[in-house]
């Protein structure tokens, strides 16, 4: 017996090191690193002999090729004879443009409808809510489709000229909206614009050193306002309005000239419009709701008026609660933009990740592609965010 | 109630609708949309729409409404998709079998809580497969081809939670470790899936996933799709569920070690159980979302309940009529809404009844 007891100690204290957390950690680690690594390289052998033996091209040099085909809708140059690598950039503005103007769009819905849920008004209170409930328990697909479909069957065909004030064309290829023609004069226009926006930001500063110390309050608003509107309008009409419109035309099958807003891009805003515009509306209530009682009471008691109430002291205090989870609804609209692929808009996801990898086969290059603009849009994002949230941080004294 | 006399009423009505001018027209534009949407919908749906008929001639009439005989003919497509009608039994089943788990499992008040869900989580998945497949004892093998509409929907999206939540779990403890590397490989994966739509991680497990596997493995176009939501969900429910960890007092993790418990049994037997309760009203609305979200494998060319929906609105001349596709497109959003909105619903309760806990 008292021979064998140092023994197993010996022996345990031979195995410590495994029962080290440290020593553990380490092996954890390392095997988790090999296993990944593993993966990785038995996945890029799998695909090097996969492709191998389909006979699929490797690398990036297809995007030098012509791609051969039409794009509905390009904000950039673009034909036929373009190249893949075109190809993307076109995509890649369209998405970019209906994530823009989505975003827009559903913010101003968003906060109004917000606002309406927390309305004095039981009856607008009440609607706000049936729309929410019913919008974001729907999903965004069927939403799409819904709103593509009725697009093309509600709006009349181009033959009948159906036309809105100002020469705007109505028809289920889509609405022709007068283009801005420019004339040399246009640039001083501009010019004027600029130096009215650079005015307006010096009045705002003056009129707040101005309150800072004296306390007398300026209309900086409309002064701003005035700056910003009347030295271009003025510079406008002094040289004999440089910018004219031209309105479409009625050709044999369908409007020409003229700025045209596709359908499928109608129907692609529209959807993700309304539906982010439920989310963004639930977001603003709860960071509304979420700014204490006390602070209305007390900025009531201080003798502002309701409006004061709400902009110098609700607002401010619920954007900080509501700014973050507005950010991922952004972008969750952008993703999701890539829905257009099932309505036939050319985004991102439509002409590249479908008509160009069908083409080309290149399935891994040109999905990593694609992934790696999204994966971009939502760092930067994030990023932005980060900094953001640094700034707006509660001060604490 | 306060409501109950007359008086009380019409002091209601001027307090809530018509305190100020602004407010009255508020409250008569509110009336006059709710006047338009409802009158319209009741015709369209009801007054002007069109009961029988056998093929889309009976719809075809100028200023009808909704097409409820395609409906009625297309309930079965629909629901099982080309699921062969003699074996529909076995699907509804299946439903009786995951019914019978999840309605107790979802009233508080029923003990027993850990065996069903040993029930859920094993039992049910190996007799449900079996079930819905085929191909054992007297069974006729049904291939995952003829599986769609509401059937299929519903498969994605239960497959797809439940096949996301270990990853989840995973994931979530990863992002939390000490560990450097765990946790960096846990926040890239983490980070990556979220940061892509999940049309791209489709069509990366339906065209890159055949490439990255030896060419004598092949999965069927249901599986690579399963693959795919699944790595998605659980993406964001190690989101959620990072949520609950974080919300769990540091003391909770201390008195573990203090008691010298190992890793696995402290977020065992400690930090998890309390965490993963916390987070289920979270865990519920992932479910709302993956389950919204299931109708996006109908562009990798399955038929789910909106994929069904669509191909037959799009493709099936015997029904063509100006109403068909409306009416379709209402029915598929009706049955969608419907869930949802009873999930959101059972999520808002357990919210509440998980904060009065609090209170107490």
């Amino acid at each position: 017996m008292a021979s064998t007891a140092p023994k197993s100690t010996r022996s345990l204290a031979s195995l410590d090191w495994l029962y080290d957390p440290k020593t553990r950690a380490i092996i954890f680690q390392i095997a988790l690193l090999v296993g990944v690594a593993v993966l990785i390289i038995e996945i890029v052998l799998n695909t090097a002999a996969n492709l191998r033996a389909q006979n699929i091209a490797t690398g990036f040099g297809f995007l030098h090729k012509p791609s051969g085909f039409d794009i509905s809708q390009t904000l950039i140059p673009y034909s036929s004879t373009s190249s893949y690598g075109r190809v993307f950039w076109v995509g890649l503005t369209n998405t970019l443009l209906v994530a823009l103007l989505g975003i827009v769009l559903a913010t101003v819905l968003g906060f109004v409808i917000g606002l309406a849920r927390l309305s004095a008004n039981w009856l607008v209170a009440r609607l706000a809510t049936v729309y929410v409930e019913i919008v974001r328990n729907v999903p965004l697909l069927l939403q799409l489709l819904a709103w593509y479909f009725t697009l093309l069957i509600s709006l009349p065909s181009p033959q009948a000229d159906f036309r809105l004030p100002l020469g705007i064309g109505v028809s289920n290829r889509g609405i022709y909206l007068p283009a801005p023609v420019w004339r040399p004069g246009m640039v001083a226009v501009i010019v004027a614009l600029i130096a009215g926006i650079a005015g307006a930001v010096a009045i705002g500063a003056w009129a707040r050193r101005k309150r800072l110390e004296t306390g007398a309050q300026v209309p900086a608003f409309w002064y701003g306002l005035a700056a910003v509107v009347v030295p271009p309008l003025l510079v406008f009409l002094a040289l004999g309005a440089p910018m004219t419109f031209e309105v479409p035309k009625l050709g044999r099958y369908n409007f020409e000239g003229g700025l045209v807003l596709l359908p499928e891009l109608i129907a692609l805003l529209l959807g993700l419009t309304l539906y982010t515009a439920a989310f963004i509306a639930e977001i603003v209530r709860g960071g509304i709701e979420a700014v204490p009682r006390g602070q209305k009471e007390a900025a009531r008691a201080l003798g502002l008026r309701p409006w004061q109430v709400q902009r110098l002291v609700v607002i401010p205090q619920a954007m900080r609660i509501i700014i973050p989870p507005l950010t991922n609804q952004y972008l969750n609209l952008t993703k999701n933009s890539s829905l257009a692929v099932a309505i036939g808009y050319p985004d991102l996801v439509s002409v590249f990740a479908g008509t160009v990898l069908n083409q080309t086969n290149q399935a891994v290059e040109v999905i990593l592609i694609t992934m790696g603009v999204y994966l971009g849009i939502s760092l930067l994002t994030a990023l932005a965010m980060n900094w953001f949230n640094a700034r707006m941080a509660l001060v604490e004294r | 109630m306060a409501l109950s006399r007359p008086a009380a009423r019409i002091d209601w009505l001027k307090a809530n609708l018509f305190s100020s001018w602004g407010n009255t027209a508020l409250t008569l534009i509110s009336l006059a949309i709710i006047w338009v949407v409802v009158t319209r919908f009741l015709d369209w749906a009801l007054f002007s729409a069109v009961f029988s008929g056998d093929d889309g001639a009976a719809c075809n009439k100028p200023g009808a409404g909704a097409c409820w005989p395609f409906i009625a003919h297309k309930f079965g497509l629909f629901m099982y998709g080309r699921y062969p009608d003699a074996e529909r039994w076995r699907v509804n089943l299946t439903y009786l079998l995951a019914l019978a788990g999840l309605v107790p499992l979802m009233i508080p008040r029923v003990p027993g809580k850990l065996w069903l869900s040993v029930y859920l989580l094993v039992v049910f998945p190996i007799v449900g497969f079996v079930l819905v497949t085929g191909g054992l004892f007297w069974l006729p093998h049904v291939p995952t081809e003829l599986w769609g509409g509401l059937f299929l929907t519903l498969v994605v999206a239960s497959v797809g939670i439940a096949a996301s939540f270990p990853i989840g779990i995973l994931l979530a403890l990863g992002r939390r470790s000490e560990l450097p590397i765990v946790r960096w490989v846990s926040i890239g994966f983490i980070e990556f899936v979220r940061g892509v739509p999940l049309v791209t991680v489709l069509f990366m497990a339906s065209v890159m996933l055949p490439l990255f596997l030896p060419p004598d493995v092949t999965f069927d176009k249901l599986l690579r799709a399963l693959i795919g939501v699944a790595l998605f969900s659980a993406a964001y429910l190690a989101e959620v569920i990072r949520g609950g960890l974080q919300a769990i007092p540091r003391g909770q993790y201390e008195a573990a070690d203090a008691l010298g418990l190992s890793y696995p049994q402290k977020m065992g037997l400690i930090v998890l159980p309390q965490a993963l309760k916390l987070v289920i009203p979270g865990i519920v609305n992932s479910f709302i979302a993956l389950f919204k979200d299931t109708s996006l494998v109908l562009i990798i060319g399955l038929f789910d309940l909106l994929g069904i929906v669509q191909q037959s609105v799009s493709s099936d001349v015997k029904w063509f009529s100006p109403q068909t596709a409306t009416t379709g497109y209402f029915f598929a959003g009706l049955i969608f809404w419907i869930f949802c909105f009873s999930m959101s619903r059972y999520s808002a309760f357990l919210e509440k009844r998980l904060a009065s806990g609090d209170r107490r």
